[in-house]
């Protein structure tokens, strides 16, 4: 497992340019400059299918489909997210959903991450290297090994068409990459502060707590938004476990209209803006943590 | 909560380091999770194999005889050729793109923050939204692809309706989510030695000879750990074969999920899907043991690392 420890060393942002020299050499200036020229070029090719998009999402119909492509909607429609709510596939429905799974997931994924780290980082009990050592493997475990057992599991205790099966496995911290990361931040504190609040009085619940909790919001906010991305975007598991469709979340519904909406692309492009765009705020103010996320793990994104 | 709430009440005053009941009680949502949702689902699919079940009927015993299946369903033949091509082709064209990029947005250039925003905008774009778009980008008569070839006199491509072209087409999509490989090595390359790379060149080697002595030998952790995950990851394609193919045309993006999924919940498989579920585990540990056996030829560890 040594190779998903590795990235831990590396600082998250690269400021050093690769070539610095004071002065640099007319060749090396013009060859920059066709660099700059071709890397423009090509983000902006990146930028192209999520703009087009959006911009598809506020066309009419007749500009969807037009030659030559209509890049930006000469008047933009914004009707059509009107009747991506109004058509008969319940988008609010599909979006509550989506956000109670999401928080129910997000906060047993923080809560039972934290106290498992504690107990790896803080506490020497008999058989611990052990289920450490459990942890870290199950971390390259492909899900869908355990996929079919799980889900005749959950239909015989009666969990099949709920929320349960998308929730309460997460409450059981079974992302070992997550528990692992709050472990390393937990070791990388000083345990005088709690040895001070044992003096007080305190219990372990209360330093983990009042201490070690606010004391790791960095490596906390990086697993919240990890795990709000991993939840957010599953696909698999609320499709297999979900029959009926007011149940369905957005992954899901999005699904859902790009297969029932087959005539009418600017709706389906407007759910998936829809879809995008609480992301899209998301990335906006927490860059940091997804960046540091990924140079710590590798992982993430979605 | 009320359990560890009294734990700790118990604790108050100053617990001895070393406890047993405390350590198991912090530990106990991973051992009931890890033995809950992990361990009895693995055992439960490994005795799976052993069985022939419909979910509406009882579980028949079935012997080897998922195992023998397996080995020559040709559904499950395309499914391996088709997730081995893609995997084998996209993982090492897209570390060739992330590296060159991050390469790229490592010089001083005006914009690098908005550059690495921009390529890295891909990865948060939902996966099923992302699948839902590029259906379209593929459109052979309204998508932006075959508009922006045939800027270039390209007739129409019929993309994700020909067999041939279907998995290219996936594979190509595959380029335009290389943002995690990116910021990793950008963050690699953000830590190599300053004082190294002044060494080569006062030593005589120019920009390239630099790369290929200093930057690249310091890079080939990164490079290989971006290869597992990438190979891991390529390997359990589902969402973009689901929405954009539903693995046609012709099963031409029939990927291994895709097929357990099918067996499982379509077709009431549910012994021959984790018989199949087995089959791709053990793939993907073989080729990750594969990799790192390779790995000790080419990976450069520095001294007095781990």
């Amino acid at each position: 497992m040594s190779v998903t420890q590795m990235p831990l060393e590396q600082p998250t942002a690269a400021q050093a340019p690769l070539v610095a020299k004071p002065r640099r050499k007319l060749k090396e200036r013009l060859w920059l400059v066709a660099l700059q020229i071709l890397i423009t070029v090509l983000s902006v090719t990146f930028l192209v299918p999520t703009l087009w998009m959006i911009s598809s999402s506020l066309k009419v119909s007749t500009e969807v489909f037009a030659h030559p492509i209509v890049w930006i909607p000469r008047d933009p429609h914004w009707a059509n997210y009107v009747t991506a709510f109004t058509g008969h596939l319940p988008l609010a429905s599909f979006i509550w959903n989506t956000v109670k799974i999401v928080v129910f997931a997000v906060l047993g994924t923080l809560l039972s991450s934290s106290l498992v780290a504690y107990s790896f980082a803080r506490i020497d009990w008999p058989g611990k290297n052990f289920w450490f050592g459990l942890l870290l493997g199950t971390m390259m475990l492909p899900d869908i090994v355990t996929l079919v057992p799980r889900f005749i599991l959950f239909r015989t205790i009666g969990w099949y068409d709920t929320f349960y099966p998308l929730i309460v496995p997460y409450w059981g911290a079974v992302m070992a990459l997550y528990v692992f990361l709050i472990r390393q931040f937990f070791m990388g504190i000083p345990g005088e502060l709690e040895d001070a609040a044992y003096i007080d009085g305190a219990s372990r619940l209360r330093t983990l707590t009042q201490i070690l909790m606010p004391l790791s919001k960095p490596v906390m906010a990086t697993v919240a938004v990890f795990a709000l991305l991993q939840h957010y975007n599953d696909f698999l598991n609320p499709l297999i476990y979900l029959k009926t469709m007011d149940k369905f979340p957005l992954a899901v519904g999005v699904k859902m209209f790009n297969d029932f909406e087959v005539q009418h692309w600017e709706i389906v492009f407007a759910v998936s803006t829809i879809m995008l765009a609480p992301i899209l705020v998301l990335f906006v103010f927490a860059q940091r943590f997804f960046v540091q996320g990924i140079t710590m793990t590798g992982f993430g994104g979605r | 909560m009320t359990v560890l709430q009294s734990a700790g009440r118990l604790l108050t005053g100053g617990g001895p380091r070393r406890d047993w009941l405390t350590g198991y009680l912090f530990a106990s949502p991973f051992i009931l999770g890890f033995l809950i949702f992990i361990a009895y689902p693995m055992l439960h699919s490994a005795w799976l194999i052993m069985f022939e079940w419909d979910p509406l009927r009882e579980p028949e015993f079935a012997g080897f005889s998922n195992i023998l299946k397996m080995l020559e369903d040709p559904k499950v033949n395309k499914s391996l050729f088709n997730s081995f091509f893609y995997t084998v082709i996209a993982v090492p064209v897209q570390l060739c793109i992330s590296f060159t990029l991050a390469l790229a947005l490592s010089q001083p250039l005006w914009f690098r923050d908005y550059y690495r925003a921009a390529f890295y905008l891909p990865i948060i774009v939902p996966l099923v939204a992302s699948a839902v778009v590029w259906q379209r980008v593929f459109h052979p008569e309204f998508g932006i692809l075959n508009e922006a070839l045939g800027w270039f006199g390209v007739d129409p491509i019929r993309w994700l309706f020909e067999p041939q072209l279907a998995k290219p087409a996936f594979i190509f999509m595959s380029f335009w989510a290389i943002g995690r490989q990116m910021v990793i090595f950008i963050a690699g390359l953000g830590n190599i030695p300053e004082s190294l790379k002044e060494a080569a060149s006062l030593d005589g080697a120019n920009a390239f000879g630099r790369l290929r002595t200093v930057v690249l030998p310091l890079m080939t952790p990164l490079i290989f750990y971006n290869m597992v995950i990438a190979t891991v990851n390529s390997f359990q394609t589902f969402i973009p074969a689901m929405i954009m193919t539903e693995g046609g045309p012709s099963d031409a993006t029939l990927f291994v999920v895709l097929n357990i999924y099918r067996n499982a919940f379509q077709y009431g498989r549910m012994g021959y899907a984790s018989t199949l579920a087995w089959e791709l585990f053990l793939i993907i540990v073989g080729f990750t043991i594969m990799q790192f056996v390779i790995s000790r030829r080419w990976v450069y560890y520095e001294e007095g690392d781990n």
